[in-house]
C-alpha cells in the first residue's frame, strides 16, 4: 500500500542550481533541503528544524526564496535554484557576504547561507531596505546567536556597496 | 521529518487534475503552496497516497476586477497578494491579512485557495473572506459551483469542496464608496497562528450610518466565525465609538476560543473584543479615505 | 596596562574581522551533518510516547525485514555489554536505549540503523513497542510526597529525593532575620527552558576494524572530556578513539552532555564495522536533550529601614527530570548557584537547595547559565526590587546603597566565593546616563497620570566564570584547567591549539589576537585549531564563558614562555646578554639603541637556522593553566517597556547593556555575544517554556510553540562597557559570553512589574506572555 513504508516509483529530476544544470532519479518524497544537501553535495543549506520555522534552509527558487525542508525535489523539476554556494560569482564574494564578514553578522554561521539568500532576495525586490524593511525581510530565519543587529548592518554595507558599484 | 512514501502526479490542466481526484479517490490530496500539508506530511499526520501536484497549471493565478468582482486566482501566492499594485491600492484588508501570513518564505509559496482550503480556522484569509462576503469557485468533473463563504467552512479542517473539486477561485463583491476594512492579528511572534485575529468591513452610506458590516474572527472557534449579532447590532447605526465597543463586545460574547499554550479562554475573548474595536476603527478610516 | 598594538598585528582591544568568517559566509562550513564518509549509514532513535511506563515488550522483526536495515538495537541488546545505561556527569545513570521501563515521554527505546534517513524513519515506525502505563509524577513539589510514585527503581534508596545541598552559616543567619526591622520575601520560578542552538546534536560515529581506531565527529562544547568518558565508559582503549568537533552551530549548553543517539551511534559502528550517522531532529532536540532552569526559588532578603541589607536567606526545589544528568562541576549540586548574594554585601547568608526527580527528560545546567548562576542572579535582582518598592525606595539608589565596595575586592561572600575585582556604581551609572534615567523616571510619572503603563527595569549582576582551580572544580573527576600550545614557524608564522571548542565564540580570531599581542606575530598570521582530540592540547571544552579565563590564559603563558626563548635567541643574535634587552610586541631591541634589534620573524628564522649553543631548535610551548580563582564580570542592564492595556502585550522601549569584562579582546565580539545573549534573555522572559501537562506530555516540544523570537521581536540593543581587569588573569580579562543570559531576565521581569507596581502588583513569573499581563490587568480592573 502506497503511503506505507515501500519506496513509490523514482522520478527524474532536471533542474537547474547556481547556474549548471543537474538531474538525479529520486523518490517523490525527497524533500528539496536533502535533495541539495545529499544527492548534489551541496551542504551550505542547513536544516535547523522538522516544523518549518527556522528557515535555515532557505534557497532562492525560480527568483523567490523558499523554504527547501518545504518543498519536494520533484516539485523543483525544471526550476532554477540558487543556494548559497551561488553568490560568490566572477572570482569575487558578493556584497552581502562581504558585509556579512565586515559587520561581525554572523557567530556560529549555521543560520547564515539561510539569511544571505533571505537577504539576497530582500535587495533584489527593495535595493534601499529601512530597517524594519530589513527585520521584516528576514522574519523567517531564526539566528541563536547574533540578536540580529548585525545582520541588519551587514545588509544596510551591502545596500551600500550596490548602490555605488552597480546592483549584482 | 521525513514524509512517508506516496505517488507524485503534475496535471496541466484543472480538468486533468479533477481526473486524478476522482481516479484515486481518498488516496489523493491536492498539492498546492504546500505550506501546510508538507509539514503535516513530514510529522506523519497526513499520509495521503498520491500527491496531486497543481502547481504548473497555469491560468490560476489573477487579482482583477472584473464584472462587479474582485477575483483572486486559487493558485496566487500570498506575496503576489502584498505586491499586487490592485491589492495595496484598492483592498488594503486583503493586504493586511495576507502580510501577516507565516514569514515571507512561507507567502511566496503558500496560496489563497490553499488557505481557504485546508478548513484551519486557524488560517487568515477565512475570516477576512468572511467579512468580505466572498464567494469560492469550486471547479469539479460537473465543472464550476459557487458557494457563499458562509457555507464554505463546514467544521475544523472540513469544507462544502467535494474530494474531486478544485478551489479554483475566489470572488469578492467590490465593495461600494465609502467601503473601508482592516484585519488585526495578535501573534506570539511573526509567522504564528493567531492568538485571535479579527476581520472588520464596513460600507458607510452619505449619512456616515453603517449600510453593511461584516466581522468574521480567526481561531477563536471550529471555524472562522462569523459575528453575526456584532453585525446586526451595527447595521443602520453610526460606527461611533460607543456603538464601536457594544459590537466589539457582542463580536466577542461570539466567539468560542479554546485554551491552549496560547492563552485562556478569558483572555482570547477579550482580544476579540479589543482586536474588533481596532479593525472596525481602521475600517471607518478607510471608509472615509475612499479606499474600499 | 595592555601595551597597544598597531592595527596590523591585531592585538588585544581591536576589533579586527573573524578569520573563522570566510567558510561560513561560502556555505563552507562543516558541521557534523555535512560529514560525509563511505559506507556511511543513518540512525534514527525510536522513543517513548508515554512518560512514565513498564516496557513490556519490543518487536524488532518487521522493522528488521525492510529493505535497507541493517540493524535494530535495542536496551536488551545494549545490557549484554553493559551499557543499557551510562553514568552521567553528575553521580547518577541514565538509560542509554530503556530496559524494564521509561522514564519521561521521548525517551530512547530503540535504534535503528539503515542505508539513508529515509529507510530509517520508515523502520523507526514498524518497531513494535508494548507498554504499560504507570502514574505520572510532574509537579516536583509533590516528588517527595508519600502517595507519589517513586521513579527510579534502579536506585538503592526509593526516594524521588536525589540531593539536598546547603551553604553559608544558617544560625547567623537566622538570628540576622529575627533582629532585622525590615525583610522582604520572593517567591519566583526559573523556568524550564531550552537552549536550542539552531544546529541540533549528532555524531558521526566511524569506527574502522582495519585499524581498530574510532573516530566520532561529535557536536561537543568539551571533546577531549567526551573522549576520556566514551573510552572509560565503552571500554575502548583511549588512544584509539578520536574525537573531532568541527564547525559547530551553536552550544549554549546543549552540546556538554553525552547524549543516548551517540552511544547508540558507536556502538552501532563497532557492531557494523561502518560510519554511523545520527543527526537528531529539532523535536527531539528539544524533549530530549539538556534544558535548563527549572528551579522554584523562595529568597528572603533582611534589612535595616534605609533599605541596608544584612542577610540573605534562599531556599529551592531543583527539578532535574528522570535522570540527573545536569553538567557541573563535582563538589556544585546546584552548580554555583550561592552566587546569590550578587553584587550585594550581605553580612550572612544561607542557602539551601533539594533536587528531585520527576517525569520529564533529564538535565539541568544549560543555556548559557554560568552552571546556575542565571537562576541565582534572577532571583536576587529581583527580589532587591521587591525591598526596594517594599521601602518605597528607588531601585537603582537601594543597589548603590548595597553595592560591594571596590575598595572591598578581593570580596569573601558569606557563601564563600571570593570576588576578584568589581566596581558596581561605575557600571550603574553608566547605564543610567545611557538610557536618561530621571528623564524616564519623569516621563512614567506622567503617563501614570493618563493611565499608561510604562516601566523601568535595572538589573546589576554579578557573575563568575572560568570555571575553573583544581582546589574545587572538577568535571566527573577530570580537573578544570585547560590548555593552548603554540608553535611558531620558521618565516615567523604560527599555529596554536586549545583545548576549548568555539560554537560560534570567534576563538579563531581571538586566541590569535592574544598569540599577537603577547608575541607581536600578526593576528592574520596565526591559525587557531580546536575540536580534534589527536592533535589539540588536553582541555575541559567551551561552556560557562570559561575560554578567555583559562585557555585564553594558557595562551598568554604559553606565548610568554616562547617570548623568553626568544629573548635568548635574540641575546645570541645581537651578541649581547638577555639583560640589555627590551620587548615592544613584534620585538627585542638593544636598550637605549633601538635600531639594534630583532624581529620575532627573525628570531623564528633563527630558532631553526642559527640555534644559540644549549638551546633546543623550533619556538613552541605549552601550557596548561589552573587559574588561581574564577573571574567575576558584572554589569548594569536597564530595560524600558510599554505595555498595550488592550492586549497585554509587551514592547520593548529600549534596552542598555554595560558590561564590565575587564580587558577586551575584541570589542566587536565582545558587543556580538551581548547582542546574541540579550535576545535569547529576551525570550525567556517573555516567550520561552518547556511544560509537561498532568500526563507528562511535552508542551512546547517544536519550534511551532517552543518560541525563538525573530529580528521584528527583538528591539535595538544600546551596548557600553567599564574596564575593571581581574587582578589575576595573565591578562586581566573576564569571560563575558553568559552575562547576558544571567543579568537580562531581571531587568525584563523587574521592567513589568515596574510598570505595574502602582496598580499593587509585585511578580509575574516568567515567561511573562500576553495573557498573563492582561490577566492582572484585568483582575486590577484597568484593561481598555
Amino acid at each position: 500500500m502506497i503511503g506505507r513504508n515501500e519506496m513509490a516509483k523514482k522520478q527524474t529530476v532536471h533542474l537547474k542550481i547556481n547556474g549548471q544544470q543537474r538531474e538525479a532519479d529520486v523518490e517523490p518524497r525527497l524533500l528539496l533541503v536533502h535533495f541539495i544537501r545529499d544527492t548534489l553535495g551541496l551542504t551550505g543549506t542547513h536544516v535547523g528544524c522538522d516544523t518549518s520555522n527556522c528557515g535555515a534552509c532557505t534557497v532562492v527558487f525560480d527568483g523567490r526564496t523558499i523554504k527547501s525542508c518545504t518543498m519536494f525535489a520533484v516539485q523543483a523539476d525544471g526550476a532554477e535554484l540558487l543556494t548559497v554556494e551561488g553568490l560568490f560569482q566572477e572570482g569575487k564574494l558578493h556584497p552581502l557576504q562581504e558585509g556579512f564578514k565586515q559587520e561581525h553578522g554572523l557567530q556560529c554561521g549555521f543560520c547564515t547561507p539561510g539569511m544571505l539568500m533571505s537577504t539576497y532576495a530582500l535587495l533584489q525586490k527593495n535595493a534601499q531596505p529601512t530597517e524594519s524593511d530589513i527585520r521584516w525581510g528576514i522574519s523567517g530565519n531564526l539566528c541563536r546567536c547574533t540578536g540580529y543587529q548585525n545582520i541588519v548592518k551587514a545588509v544596510q554595507y551591502a545596500a551600500g556597496k550596490m548602490a555605488q558599484g552597480g546592483a549584482r | 521529518m521525513i514524509p512517508p512514501s506516496f505517488e507524485y502526479l503534475r496535471p496541466k490542466t484543472v480538468p486533468e487534475a479533477v481526473a486524478m481526484l476522482q481516479q484515486h479517490g481518498d488516496e489523493a490530496k491536492i498539492l498546492s503552496g504546500g505550506q501546510s500539508l508538507i509539514p503535516m506530511m513530514k510529522l506523519r499526520l497526513a499520509r495521503p497516497g498520491v500527491l496531486i501536484d497543481i502547481n504548473r497549471i497555469s491560468g490560476l493565478s489573477y487579482v482583477k476586477e472584473e464584472g462587479g468582482y474582485l477575483k483572486i486566482g486559487g493558485l496566487t501566492r500570498e506575496a503576489e497578494m502584498e505586491s499586487s499594485p490592485l491589492v495595496r491600492s484598492k483592498y488594503p484588508i486583503l493586504l493586511d491579512t495576507a502580510h501577516v501570513i507565516a514569514d515571507p518564505q512561507v507567502r511566496n509559496m503558500a496560496t489563497v485557495g490553499g488557505n481557504l482550503a485546508h478548513g484551519d480556522p486557524a488560517n487568515d484569509h477565512p475570516a477576512t473572506m468572511v467579512a468580505l462576503g466572498a464567494q469560492v469557485i469550486a471547479t469539479g468533473p460537473k465543472g464550476e459551483r459557487v458557494i457563499p463563504i458562509e457555507d464554505f467552512f463546514v467544521s475544523l479542517f472540513a469544507t462544502a469542496l467535494q474530494h474531486e473539486e478544485i478551489l479554483t477561485e475566489i470572488r469578492i463583491p467590490v465593495p461600494a464608496a465609502r467601503s473601508g476594512g482592516a484585519y488585526f492579528k495578535l501573534e506570539r511572534k511573526v509567522g504564528d497562528f493567531a492568538t485571535a485575529a479579527v476581520a472588520a468591513q464596513l460600507t458607510l452610506d452619505e449619512k456616515g450610518v453603517c449600510q453593511s458590516v461584516g466581522i468574521g474572527l480567526t481561531n477563536v472557534g471550529p471555524t472562522p466565525v462569523k459575528a453575526r449579532k456584532a453585525e446586526e447590532f451595527l447595521r443602520g447605526k453610526k460606527p461611533d465609538e460607543s456603538n464601536i465597543a457594544q459590537a466589539a463586545q457582542l463580536a466577542a460574547d461570539e466567539s468560542t476560543p479554546s485554551p491552549d499554550l496560547r492563552g485562556p479562554v478569558e483572555y482570547k475573548k477579550g482580544l476579540v473584543k479589543e482586536l474588533t474595536k481596532r479593525a472596525l476603527t481602521r475600517a471607518l478610516e478607510r471608509s472615509g479615505r475612499g479606499l474600499h | 596596562m595592555i601595551a597597544k598594538t598597531s592595527p596590523e598585528i591585531g592585538g588585544m582591544g581591536h576589533s579586527i574581522k573573524r578569520k573563522e568568517d570566510s567558510r561560513f559566509i561560502q556555505g563552507k562550513g562543516n558541521y557534523v551533518d555535512d560529514v560525509h564518509l563511505p559506507g556511511m549509514v543513518f540512525g534514527h532513535m525510536v522513543r517513548s510516547p508515554y512518560a512514565h511506563a513498564r516496557l513490556k515488550s519490543i518487536n524488532t522483526e518487521k522493522a528488521k525485514e525492510l529493505p535497507g536495515v541493517l540493524a535494530v538495537i535495542t536496551g536488551e541488546d545494549l545490557a549484554k555489554a553493559n551499557l543499557a545505561w551510562m553514568p552521567t556527569l553528575f553521580f547518577d545513570k541514565q538509560m542509554v536505549l530503556a530496559t524494564g521501563k521509561v522514564l519521561f515521554q521521548a525517551q530512547e527505546v530503540a535504534f535503528v540503523v539503515a542505508q539513508d534517513q529515509y529507510t530509517a524513519a520508515d523502520a523507526a515506525e514498524l518497531v513494535e513497542v508494548e507498554y504499560e502505563e504507570l502514574p505520572v509524577l510532574v509537579d516536583p513539589h509533590k516528588a517527595t510526597d508519600p502517595g507519589s510514585p517513586i521513579l527510579r527503581e534502579d536506585r538503592e534508596e526509593k526516594s524521588n529525593h536525589i540531593f539536598h545541598w546547603e551553604v553559608g552559616d544558617k544560625a547567623a543567619t537566622d538570628k540576622a532575620f529575627q533582629s532585622a526591622p525590615v525583610k522582604a520575601s520572593l517567591h519566583a520560578i526559573s523556568q524550564r527552558c531550552h537552549p536550542a542552538p539552531l544546529e541540533t546534536c549528532g555524531c558521526v560515529a566511524d569506527f574502522n576494524r582495519a585499524t581498530e581506531k574510532l573516530t566520532v565527529y561529535l557536536t561537543s562544547q568539551a571533546p577531549h572530556a567526551h573522549r576520556t568518558l566514551f573510552s572509560l565508559v565503552g571500554g575502548i582503549p583511549e588512544q584509539n578513539i578520536r574525537v573531532v568537533s568541527p564547525d559547530i552551530g551553536g552550544g549554549f549548553g546543549n552540546k556538554v552532555p553525552i547524549y543516548p543517539g551517540y552511544v547508540c551511534a558507536v556502538v552501532a559502528s563497532l557492531t557494523l564495522g561502518l560510519p554511523v550517522k545520527w543527526i537528531e531532529t529539532r523535536s527531539e532536540n528539544l524533549q530530549s536533550t539538556g534544558f535548563a532552569r527549572d528551579y522554584h526559588m523562595t529568597a528572603e532578603i533582611a534589612a535595616d529601614q534605609n533599605g541596608k541589607v544584612k542577610a540573605l536567606r534562599v531556599k529551592t526545589l531543583a527539578d532535574h527530570g528522570a535522570f540527573n544528568a545536569a553538567a557541573q562541576p563535582t563538589k556544585f549540586p546546584a552548580g554555583l548557584f550561592s552566587m546569590c548574594t550578587g553584587s550585594y554585601d550581605f553580612a550572612e547568608s544561607f542557602c539551601e537547595v533539594d533536587g528531585v526527580y520527576t517525569n520529564k527528560a533529564p538535565g539541568g545546567i544549560a543555556y548559557r547559565c554560568s552552571f546556575r548562576i542565571t537562576e541565582a542572579a534572577y532571583l536576587i535582582e529581583r527580589v532587591v526590587d521587591i525591598l526596594a518598592s517594599q521601602l518605597k525606595i528607588d531601585p537603582a539608589e537601594l543597589r548603590r546603597r548595597n553595592f560591594i565596595q571596590p575598595d572591598q575586592f578581593p570580596y569573601k561572600t558569606p557563601l564563600g566565593w571570593t570576588y576578584d575585582s568589581g566596581n558596581y556604581e561605575g557600571a550603574l551609572n553608566k547605564a543610567l546616563e545611557m538610557v536618561g534615567y530621571a528623564q524616564l523616571r519623569k516621563e512614567q510619572e506622567e503617563k501614570r497620570k493618563k493611565g499608561e503603563l510604562m516601566g523601568i527595569g535595572i538589573s546589576s549582576f554579578t557573575e563568575a566564570v572560568g570555571a575553573g582551580p583544581a582546589h574545587t572544580f572538577d568535571i566527573a573527576g577530570i580537573k578544570m584547567f585547560d590548555s593552548a600550545e603554540i608553535r611558531v614557524h620558521p618565516t615567523g608564522k604560527a599555529i596554536c591549539r586549545m583545548g576549548t571548542k568555539s560554537q560560534g565564540q570567534g576563538h579563531e580570531t581571538t586566541y590569535a589576537q592574544i598569540v599577537a599581542q603577547e608575541l607581536g606575530i600578526p593576528a592574520s598570521d596565526v591559525i587557531v585549531e580546536e575540536g580534534d582530540t589527536d592533535t589539540a592540547p588536553y582541555g575541559l571544552g567551551t561552556y560557562a564563558s570559561r575560554s578567555t579565563p583559562t585557555s585564553g590564559a594558557a595562551t598568554a603563558m604559553a606565548a610568554r614562555k616562547i617570548r623568553d626563548k626568544a629573548k635568548k635567541i635574540a641575546a645570541h643574535l645581537l651578541e649581547c646578554s638577555e639583560e640589555d634587552l627590551e620587548w615592544e610586541p613584534g620585538k627585542f631591541f638593544v636598550k637605549g639603541a633601538p635600531s639594534k634589534s630583532k624581529s620575532i620573524q627573525e628570531i623564528a628564522f633563527a630558532a631553526y637556522t642559527n640555534i644559540p649553543a644549549g638551546l633546543e631548535a623550533g619556538l613552541e610551548a605549552v601550557n596548561y593553566y589552573d587559574p588561581p580563582n574564577l573571574t567575576f564580570p558584572f554589569g548594569t542592564y536597564i530595560c524600558v517597556v510599554d505595555i498595550d492595556k488592550g492586549t497585554g502585550e509587551i514592547k520593548v522601549r529600549r534596552f542598555v547593556a554595560v558590561d564590565d569584562c575587564g580587558n577586551v579582546i575584541n570589542p566587536m565580539i565582545v558587543q556580538g555575544q551581548i547582542h546574541g545573549g540579550l535576545t535569547e534573555g529576551l525570550a525567556i522572559a517573555f516567550m520561552q517554556l518547556i511544560d509537561y501537562d498532568e500526563n507528562g506530555n511535552v508542551q512546547g516540544g517544536s519550534f511551532m510553540d517552543y518560541l525563538i523570537p525573530t529580528a521584528v521581536e527583538t528591539p535595538h540593543w544600546e551596548t557600553g562597557s567599564t574596564c575593571t581587569p581581574s587582578p589575576h588573569h595573565p591578562f586581566g580579562a573576564k569571560g563575558v559570553g553568559e552575562s547576558p543570559n544571567v543579568g537580562s531576565p531581571a531587568a525584563f521581569v523587574n521592567a513589568v512589574v515596574d510598570a505595574l507596581s502602582h496598580l499593587g502588583v509585585k511578580h509575574i513569573d516568567m515567561p511573562i506572555t500576553p495573557w498573563k499581563v492582561w490577566n492582572v490587568l484585568k483582575e486590577k480592573g484597568v484593561v481598555s
